[in-house]
């Protein structure tokens, strides 16, 4: 396998190299940073939203950073991928970048100067969104305070730091052709899909990827691990207790709590963060397309549901001891409507390939952004010894699931336990 | 019957397994380190160390803690032979009603003993999960930094020491 | 010496050459009568300062015991404001005793002097002045006696640590000296004390004596107390106010492992177990067996002002002319509403108390503020006679107002007399302290007002609505439990705090040179969720309402705010805490950088007790509206200092507090009822969103009167938090919290 692969990256590297050596793309001469007051303020505000849903920030802001100042480390299989400053500062951000060398880096994932951009820079999706709505972007970044910020240099190993050979990347994966539209779909949801496809990156997290960090087409939003969360299945056979209704799907991708579902963790809270800013219409059109693509019967019945289905382990498990100890007086009984935790029969997180989430949540609980109301779970890191944690998720995916235990839960375990961060942040529009 | 090790001695106890530490350790063993302030996880008032990492004594059952070490605030010190955070906290004057304290010394205890010299900001993140009503968080801030001194101190001691 | 020789106590009789008062004070209840209930020698005497002016006599403070211990009381409570600690400074000062000689009793219904509620800032005014005065005449007695027994002049007497001396090197000490003497009689309020500049006790930063004991697990708190065979209680509230138990069967409950008892009275719900845990989760099945029907539903949290506002209120014109003023011709005109929601005191320590029901005597531990009040109010409601009630203060987590601690109190006098002859703890949930706890009222303030074309303020109009402020008991129906037992006790009609201390209008009227201000107070009565005192009352909000006026009118007149303030500000002693703070925090020449923000606050507590300024700077994040304070300077007179690092820990803390209201705090509720009922619901702030620093100056008085400190901080800090954000973001939010959301819609315009 190992050999398979090398052999694999030694040809995309002569591959590549022989491409970029016939187009060495040129750089796009540099402006002054066009007057902010040049900028209608229609267009800034349709661009406001269009970063929004393209979570454009998550990314482009460090932890404690300034908006849009870049800085945030991406971790990638190949090494750490920095975030680029896109304020309009002209000598550490975007502030020299014409429209056309906006749009070129949006469409072709090339710098102003010429320079490949990594994929991390979801361009490959960015290909899909119309020319005017790049150009609303444009206009809300170029409006933005400047912030000087030198975001650090790339540390990725080699071959991957040889930025040439992204051409190489492109010229298999990078398809050029913006959206064409849904045959036999109404206006919704082919405005849905637009976004999904488009700016909103979905297939970003939840489609599984290749050896070489490319969506698989084939799969698209089928499930994925991505920094350390998995992004369940949203389209053929999803892994819920209950359909997802439109309407559920609208709440909860601006943040709401869904009853039967949950509310968005890890990842996905800024993302619904982001989205519960936006308008409505999208929101709307992004949940009817998701609906669309999703089957119709995932639905499991009342009995599995509650976990009738489910051995219910005898009372000397150490799972269910933990539970009722530790989990059931929010679970089970809570006081406060925002203690309330998921009933679990209806976990997602019980029913994916992965006990990955479950042990995120276990370990790092669930918080709303800082001073803000909101379900709330604290983290159990430190608590549970690894043993623990085994018995209870593997408690926890019998009881009220009924599937069998992960395969793969001691290895996941040990690699999560290790680390212990200050939460999963959900968003929250409560 | 479960046995638990608190700061270094055993004790046996018959309640249910599922019952959380905190009642066990108040009301058994009669430490009044750990404090009752929620029962949900959300104030930290509990927190004790569990082979010194923190965790909220109100939602740990006594059945997970059979093989572990427990460390209350009675455990760091007495009030005539403080621990050195509970001494910085002492000088600093760092507590009004004071009743959060106690489980932001053992915090602040767990944080130094995995980084002697935390920063500002390791600092406010490691006691974020604590709650002060009093406003007293300035006075743990500096009497962290202070315990941290301390610790600093002890540790280059102990290198010139061995050298 | 004939001054002296009057001020002479009288031997007792009763226990002549016994020499033991301590004895004598053993039995407690007459003490309490001796020391209180007063003697025909003096009547309680108005001019006399501080409490004194109800406790005219020196026993109900000091005792000294022929073993020379040394007993002072107060009727006041430790609340961790730190007040054993400065009660204990001024009478070690005044007694010439070494600091840690004295013994502090507190609020105590058998024992201490019943000194009401420990609130309003006014322990150190009150019991203090008291002590103080009592102190400094008890030595000079002392002296008095120490001459006649030595016959020497009081002059050539010196006192080393309660010793007196005399230049032949004689010693007496004070229970020598006292010995077989009663201390029953009235404080001269002629006493002299000390010059301040010969203080080594007072105005000293002694550590706190609570301090050590808390942090290394000594019993501190009511919480901590077990008494012999005590057992353990929790109650079930309805889940709405007014609502009825309809139906409940307990036999289940009755069944569960530890149970002793289900007590149920009417509407009243409890349980009482062998084990803690055992009593919480025999209340999680006595919950779910119980079913409640009606009650009041709320109205909605999004449009309580405009719900307030319908209410009937009793309006007074309490400042400046009857009917509004007009601006004048030609003047800006600035026109602001502010609103304030209801907020919480949500102590870190839900209440808690124990009770014990034995021989028909019902002694009660709680952390009330008010062990006398809450007595009276506990006999009322279970038919007792008040000497058969028993009330001691022990401390409890900071409650800073009424918070559930005499609800509990009342809760743990039910349930003891339903199980007699053990102790009865009854710890409430954290949904319980969230839920029920009388909250801070909900706020709207409407501000009119012009400065003409030379800058001056030509018209002043400031209307403000609020539900009351103080609803203590008071009479048992005060009591939440009172009102849910058969033969229900109605609540009191509530009424406000008159003038100048003020409730909902405390902090209303400027101290600003305004010409014809006018202040109009609308006092609503009808409160849709209960409300009582939460620390500084209305002065939090009278505060933040009032000082953005001020920021709002000089930047109409385009004069820098701390000028804008000096120019109208007569009293020297608020004009120094002014410019101690604009000097500290460098107000002139603070540098401005896009997103960041400075605001100035200033207010003197009621008007009339401590001074306070506050300067903070803070940074805005644009893009998501969050704040994020940076350093904050605070200046603070409270007269005579006697602990510095006491006023500082307050004046800190409050600001600190403060800042988690005015940034995030706000009690959520629907017609279901409350719905903040933890911390997740009702988030206060956590270490990441502290201030980066605060510093406070102390500004000494040495010889001035104690002026009450707890609340100063309060309402500056708000308001220079608000006035920093419009500095920052060019736009001005007045409504509390200041919620990212209103930030950002704030900087759309
Ligand atoms: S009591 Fe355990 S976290 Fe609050
Ligand atoms: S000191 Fe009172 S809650 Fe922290």
């Amino acid at each position: 396998m190992k050999v398979l692969y090398g052999i694999a990256v030694a040809l995309l590297v002569l591959a590549a190299a022989a491409v970029a050596y016939a187009v060495s793309p040129r750089a796009i001469e540099a402006v002054k940073r066009p007057d902010p007051q040049s900028f209608d303020g229609a267009t800034v505000a349709h661009g406001e939203r269009l970063a929004l849903i393209g979570n454009c920030a998550e990314c482009h802001t460090a932890e404690q950073g300034e908006a849009y100042a870049g800085g945030r480390a991406i971790p990638t299989p190949f090494g750490t991928i920095y975030a680029t400053n896109i304020t309009p500062d002209p000598e550490t951000g975007i502030g020299t970048w014409s429209r056309e060398a906006f749009r070129r880096s949006m469409y072709e994932g090339l710098d102003r100067e010429g320079e490949h951009l990594y994929p991390a820079f979801p361009y490959h999706h960015f290909t899909k969104v119309l020319p005017e709505d790049i150009d609303a972007l444009y206009a809300y970044l170029m409006t933005r305070e400047p912030v000087r910020n030198e975001a650090p240099a790339n540390e990725l190993r080699f071959p991957f730091n040889l930025r040439p050979l992204l051409a190489g990347w492109k010229l298999l994966y990078l398809d050029n052709g913006r959206f064409a539209g849904l045959a036999d779909a109404d206006e919704k949801v082919n405005r849905g899909a637009y976004l999904v496809q488009g700016l909103a990156h979905c297939g970003g997290c939840h489609t599984p990827r290749n050896a070489l960090q490319a969506e698989k087409k084939d799969e698209f939003l089928q499930g994925e691990v991505t920094e350390n969360w998995y992004a369940p299945a949203i389209s053929g056979d999803v892994p819920a207790a209950v359909k997802w209704s439109e309407n559920q799907l609208a709440d909860y991708l601006t943040g709401r709590w869904v009853e039967q579902h949950g509310v968005a963790l890890g990842a996905m809270a800024p993302v619904a963060h982001n989205l519960s800013r936006v308008t409505d219409e999208d929101v709307v059109a992004i949940s009817a397309y998701i609906a669309s693509l999703m089957e119709d019967d995932t639905a499991e019945t009342d009995a599995e549901i509650t976990g009738a289905v489910g051995e219910r382990p005898d009372s000397g498990d150490v799972g269910a001891v933990i539970y009722a100890g530790a989990c059931a007086v929010c679970h089970d009984a809570s006081p406060s409507p925002f203690a309330a935790g998921l009933p679990l029969a209806f976990s997602t997180s019980l029913r994916i390939p992965t006990p990955l989430n479950l042990i995120q949540i276990i370990e790092n609980g669930v918080k709303p952004p800082e001073g803000q109301p909101g379900r709330y779970m604290p983290g159990f890191a430190g608590a549970l010894t690894d043993e623990q944690l085994v018995a209870l998720a593997s408690y926890l995916r019998g009881r009220f699931t009924g599937r069998d235990p992960w395969a793969d839960i001691d290895s996941v375990v040990k690699a999560t336990a290790t680390e212990g961060s200050a939460g999963a942040e959900i968003s929250n529009a409560e | 019957m479960i046995t638990l090790r608190v700061n270094g001695s055993t004790f046996d106890t018959d309640s249910d397994p599922e019952t959380p530490l905190l009642y066990v350790l108040r009301n058994e063993m009669e430490l009044n380190g750990a404090k009752f302030g929620c029962g949900l996880g959300q104030c930290g008032s509990c927190t004790v160390l569990a082979d010194n990492r923190p965790i909220f004594s109100c939602l740990t059952p006594i059945a997970m803690l059979s093989e572990r070490e427990i460390t209350t605030l009675e455990g760091l010190g007495s009030i005539d032979d403080p621990g050195p955070v509970q001494r910085a906290f002492i000088e600093e004057q760092a507590a009004q009603c004071g009743y959060c304290i106690p489980g932001m010394i053992m915090r602040a205890h767990a944080l130094l003993l995995q980084n002697s010299a935390p920063d500002e900001a390791a600092i406010r993140e490691a006691l974020e999960p604590s709650l002060c009503r009093c406003g007293t968080h300035l006075r743990i801030l500096r009497a962290v930094h202070r315990a941290s001194d301390g610790f600093q101190e002890q540790t280059s001691a102990a290198g010139e020491s061995t050298q | 010496m004939n001054a002296l020789g009057q001020l002479k106590f009288p031997r007792r009789s009763l226990l002549k050459g016994g020499g033991a008062l301590v004895l004598y004070f053993a039995i407690s209840p007459a003490r309490v009568l001796l020391a209180q209930e007063g003697a025909p020698t003096a009547a309680p005497s108005a001019e006399l300062p501080g409490s004194l002016s109800e406790y005219p006599f020196l026993d109900a403070w000091i005792r000294i015991d022929s073993d020379d211990t040394i007993t002072v009381f107060t009727g006041k409570a430790e609340l961790g404001q730190g007040i054993r600690t400065a009660l204990t400074q001024v009478a070690a000062e005044q007694l010439k005793v070494d600091f840690p000689r004295i013994k502090l009793l507190t609020a105590d219904t058998a024992q201490t002097p019943n000194e009401g509620y420990t609130a309003a800032s006014h322990s150190m005014e009150k019991s203090g002045t008291a002590i103080l005065h009592a102190a400094a005449y008890l030595r000079r007695t002392i002296i008095g006696l120490a001459a006649e027994e030595l016959g020497v002049a009081a002059d050539n007497l010196k006192v080393e640590d309660g010793i007196v001396v005399s230049s032949a090197g004689e010693r007496r000490s004070y229970g020598q000296l006292v010995s077989g003497r009663s201390l029953h009689v009235t404080v001269n309020d002629q006493s002299e004390f000390f010059a301040p500049d010969s203080y080594t006790v007072m105005g000293q930063s002694v550590p706190r004596v609570d301090i050590p004991g808390k942090l290394t697990g000594k019993p501190s708190y009511v919480h901590d107390l077990r008494l012999g065979g005590m057992v353990h209680a929790r109650i079930v509230r309805p889940p709405r106010r007014g609502a009825r138990l309809a139906k409940l069967d307990t036999s289940e409950v009755d069944r569960m492992p530890g149970v002793l008892r289900v007590v149920r009275d009417s509407n009243y719900l409890g349980v009482i177990a062998e084990g803690e845990f055992q009593a919480i989760k025999a209340m999680q099945a006595l919950q779910a067996a119980a079913q409640w029907e009606g009650g009041t539903s709320l109205p909605s949290d999004t449009d309580i002002y405009g719900h307030l506002m319908q209410l009937p209120a009793d309006i007074s014109v309490i400042n400046g002319p009857q009917t509004p003023q007009s601006p004048p011709e030609g003047a800006k005109i600035v026109e602001a509403t502010y609103t304030r929601p209801y907020q919480m005191h949500g102590s870190i320590g839900p209440s808690c108390a124990v009770g014990l029901f034995q021989n028909d005597q019902l002694t009660i531990w709680s952390h009330t503020q008010g062990v006398y009040p809450d007595r009276a109010a506990i006999a009322e409601m279970t038919g007792m006679d008040e000497q058969s009630v028993h009330l001691i203060h022990m401390e409890g987590a900071g409650c800073y107002g009424h918070n559930g601690a005499d609800d509990a109190a009342a809760d743990a006098a039910l349930l003891a007399r339903a199980l007699p002859d053990r102790p009865v703890r009854i710890q409430w949930m954290r949904d319980h302290e969230h839920q029920w706890e009388p909250y801070g009222s909900a706020m709207i303030v409407r501000a009119k007002g012009s400065v003409s074309g030379t800058g001056d303020i030509s018209s002043w109009n400031y209307e403000v609505w609020s539900n009351p402020h103080t609803t203590r008991p008071g009479p048992a129906g005060n009591l939440l439990p009172a009102q849910l037992i058969s033969g229900a006790f109605k609540p009191e009609a509530p009424t406000n705090i008159p003038q100048p201390a003020g409730g909902a209008d405390r902090n209303a009227v400027p101290e600003y040179r305004i010409p014809n201000a006018r202040v109009v107070e609308h006092f609503i009565a009808e409160m849709p969720l209960r409300t009582s005192a939460l620390r500084s009352l209305g002065a939090y909000m009278n505060v933040f309402a009032l000082e953005s006026f001020v920021d709002e009118l000089a930047l109409a007149a385009g004069v820098d705010p701390v000028e804008f303030r000096l120019a109208r500000l007569e009293d020297p002693r608020a004009r120094h805490v002014v410019t101690t703070v604009a000097d500290a925090f460098d107000w002139t020449g603070w540098k401005r950088e896009p997103g960041r923000g400075r605001g100035f606050a200033y207010a003197r507590y009621k008007n009339l007790a401590a001074y306070c300024a506050v300067a903070i700077d803070l940074d805005v994040d644009r893009a998501t509206g969050r704040i994020k304070l940076g350093s904050a300077v605070a200046a603070c007179d409270s007269g005579q200092a006697v602990n510095p690092d006491g006023i500082r820990n307050q004046i800190e803390g409050g600001l600190v507090q403060s800042a988690s209201w005015t940034l995030f705090e706000q009690v959520h509720f629907n017609a279901d009822g409350v719905q903040s009922v933890d911390w997740a619901g009702y988030p206060i702030m956590r270490f990441p969103s502290v201030p980066a620093a605060v510093e406070v100056h102390v500004v000494d008085r040495p010889g001035e009167p104690f002026l009450g400190t707890g609340e100063a901080s309060q309402g500056p800090a708000a308001a220079a938090i608000a006035n920093a954000v419009a500095d920052a973001i060019g736009a001005r939010i007045r409504d509390l919290p200041l919620l990212p959301e209103r930030v950002r819609t704030a900087m759309r315009g």
